[in-house]
């Protein structure tokens, strides 16, 4: 039988998957947009499970409005990362690196 | 639901707007740039004075996921007041460049939106769409100057790390909801009180981490300064103000309201918080030779000094909060403006801060106004800036955290090395080639304001502002 206990664990694992995929990437800034997605699918796991489990219709209500916002923050993401590209020419990690200290 | 609709006035004032205006800049295009800016500040004006709730304890809308109490009421006049200032700032600086689109104050309309949602939340739903709302825009904003390539990178950084901060905070929401059962603050609070279950604690740790980030406290501070630098000046001015003021309003909310029960349990993080902050924004800040990064620097002290306000976790504690970010805000605006002045003969913006040698001689009412805004930042007495560190400290003594105090001292102190450093450049150093000369436009008028306000001139506005501080913060116990 699969319970929340379950559920809750394939969001966890994949909540690390998603925080190491944006700190440890250091190839491609695209591979980082997968991984924000990827937190934000295992909140939304976490959101649907404990709304069956509690019987309770507001998780998955803000599982909607976390999908919704996961669209338009893709967008803008994309978009920032066209123009970018468009003035250095590349989109890999190790090259974002005009300001330090 | 009229009643309802009638609390959430001046967001249903401000969304239209923005449409309305949005409207405007894809007919009109940019030529509508000053008119556009003119009509959101307008906008701003109307939706201030109908704010609700500004003088009584409050009411709610929509069952409870909005609130509109003396607390939101003090939190929003600020953000409009300084997203208004921001804005105004902006026209002339990017006006010389002939990169001031007129979507720009559409997207401070926006961002305000989502910053007055955030105050207002009453419910970890509302919280969270403000939030997105409001940083969305600002992704946008950092990223302003598509031609520039330290812009892009700036935005770049500040969406990366904004999106891991959300995803962060949602994952604790998404603990919360399910350990207590409801996304409602009161109903969060009831479900603490009856003791913190492990599950409830990693999601208030995971909620403070997220808000951190966007408070920019240590250690979730690591954008600040690349954003700060990168993005293009009038918007750094904004990123440090009004933001700074929602994050920090809706940080004090949740943890009063949500975690109240947890009180004991939220305190260490967020004295964790303040001190790291204070320590590092006044150490790191010591070898910058950029201006703007100093002045992130800064920020990330100034918010340390806030924490310990909320640390206290009195009533007391939350109103200094209050009074803290109302000045910090004028502060930093202040000197953001006269960073703006900065520009070369070419009319190039200048960041260094060697390029700020003699200005006394040079430009000695820009040196004064920059000299008033260091002092004030420092903490010096005759000054305004003294006065919110004083009530802070007073809050944390107050609260038995005498030490946290005292360490705040030491960290203040220390700040004020490099506050008189600028200082002492200015004044005593050999004259650097001279700024471009400007007229007196809406940028200097800005700096005057906030010279007078800083200046000793503002001691009349203590009494008023405590006691309206005192006041909003009451809305929360």
């Amino acid at each position: 039988m699969i319970g929340l206990g379950h559920y809750l664990a394939v969001g966890a694992v994949l909540f690390v998957m998603g925080v190491f995929g944006i700190f440890l990437n250091r190839k491609n800034v695209i591979v980082i947009l997968m991984a924000i997605e990827l937190i934000l699918l295992s909140v939304n796991i976490n959101l649907v499970a404990f709304s069956a489990y509690l019987g309770d219709m507001v998780g998955q209500v803000f599982a909607m409005f976390v999908l919704t916002v996961a669209a338009g923050e893709a967008a803008i993401g994309l978009a920032i990362l066209v123009i970018y590209f468009r003035g250095r020419g590349t989109i890999a990690v190790d090259d974002i690196n005009q300001m330090k200290g | 639901m009229g009643y309802s609709l009638q609390l959430t006035l001046p967001e249903l004032i401000l969304s239209g707007a923005s449409l309305i205006l949005l409207m405007i800049t894809a007919f009109a295009g940019d030529r509508s740039g000053r008119l556009v800016t003119w009509l959101a500040v307008l906008a701003f004006v109307v939706a201030g004075f109908v704010i609700p709730g500004v003088t009584d304890v409050g009411a709610t809308a929509f069952d409870g996921l909005f609130i509109a109490d003396s607390f939101a009421a003090f939190s929003k006049i600020l953000i409009y007041v300084s997203a208004a200032a921001a804005m105004l700032g902006a026209m002339g600086w990017f006006g010389r460049d002939r990169d001031y689109r007129a979507e720009y104050p559409v997207l401070i309309l926006l961002s305000a939106i989502g910053m007055g949602m955030m105050v207002s939340a009453g419910d970890l739903l509302t919280l969270y769409v403000g939030l997105e709302l409001q940083s969305l825009a600002a992704y946008v904003l950092a990223s302003f100057q598509r031609r520039d390539n330290r812009s892009a990178e700036a935005g770049l950084k500040y969406f990366v790390l904004g999106a891991l901060a959300s995803g962060i905070l949602l994952y604790g929401v998404s603990l919360l909801y399910g350990f207590t059962g409801t996304t409602l603050f009161a109903g969060i609070a009831q479900g603490l009180s009856e003791g913190v279950s492990t599950g409830e604690l990693f999601g208030i740790v995971f909620v403070l981490a997220g808000i951190a980030f966007k408070v920019s406290a240590v250690p979730f501070h690591m954008w600040t300064p690349d954003v700060y630098e990168g993005a293009p000046t009038p918007v750094t001015a904004f990123f440090a103000s009004a933001p700074k003021v929602a994050a920090m309003a809706m940080l004090a909310r949740v943890c009063v309201e949500a975690m109240g029960p947890a009180t004991f349990e939220w305190r260490q993080i967020v004295i964790f918080m303040a001190l790291a902050s204070t320590i590092l924004g006044g150490v790191a800040a010591i070898g910058q030779a950029n201006i703007k990064r100093l002045l992130a620097y800064s920020s990330i002290n100034n918010v340390g000094f806030a924490l310990i306000g909320l640390a206290a976790g009195t009533q007391a504690g939350i109103a200094s909060v209050l009074f803290y970010m109302a000045v910090y805000v004028v502060m930093t605006l202040g000197s953001f403006f006269v960073v703006m002045k900065m520009r070369d003969e070419a009319g190039q913006p200048v960041e260094t801060i060697a390029s700020l040698s003699g200005l006394s001689r040079t430009r000695p009412g820009l040196a004064l106004a920059m000299a008033l805004f260091m002092f004030s930042l420092a903490g010096i007495p005759p000054l305004l800036g003294f006065w919110p560190k004083f009530f802070v400290f007073e809050a944390a003594v107050q609260a038995d955290l005498t030490w946290l105090a005292a360490v705040g001292i030491a960290t203040s102190v220390i700040g004020a090395y490099y506050y008189i450093k600028i200082v002492k450049i200015m004044y005593f150093d050999d004259p650097a080639p001279a700024y471009e000369r400007s007229g007196f436009g809406v940028e200097s008028a800005l700096i005057l304001l906030s010279a007078l306000f800083v200046s000793p001139l503002g001691y009349f506005l203590i009494g008023p502002l405590s006691q309206v501080s005192q006041n909003a913060a009451g809305a929360l116990f």
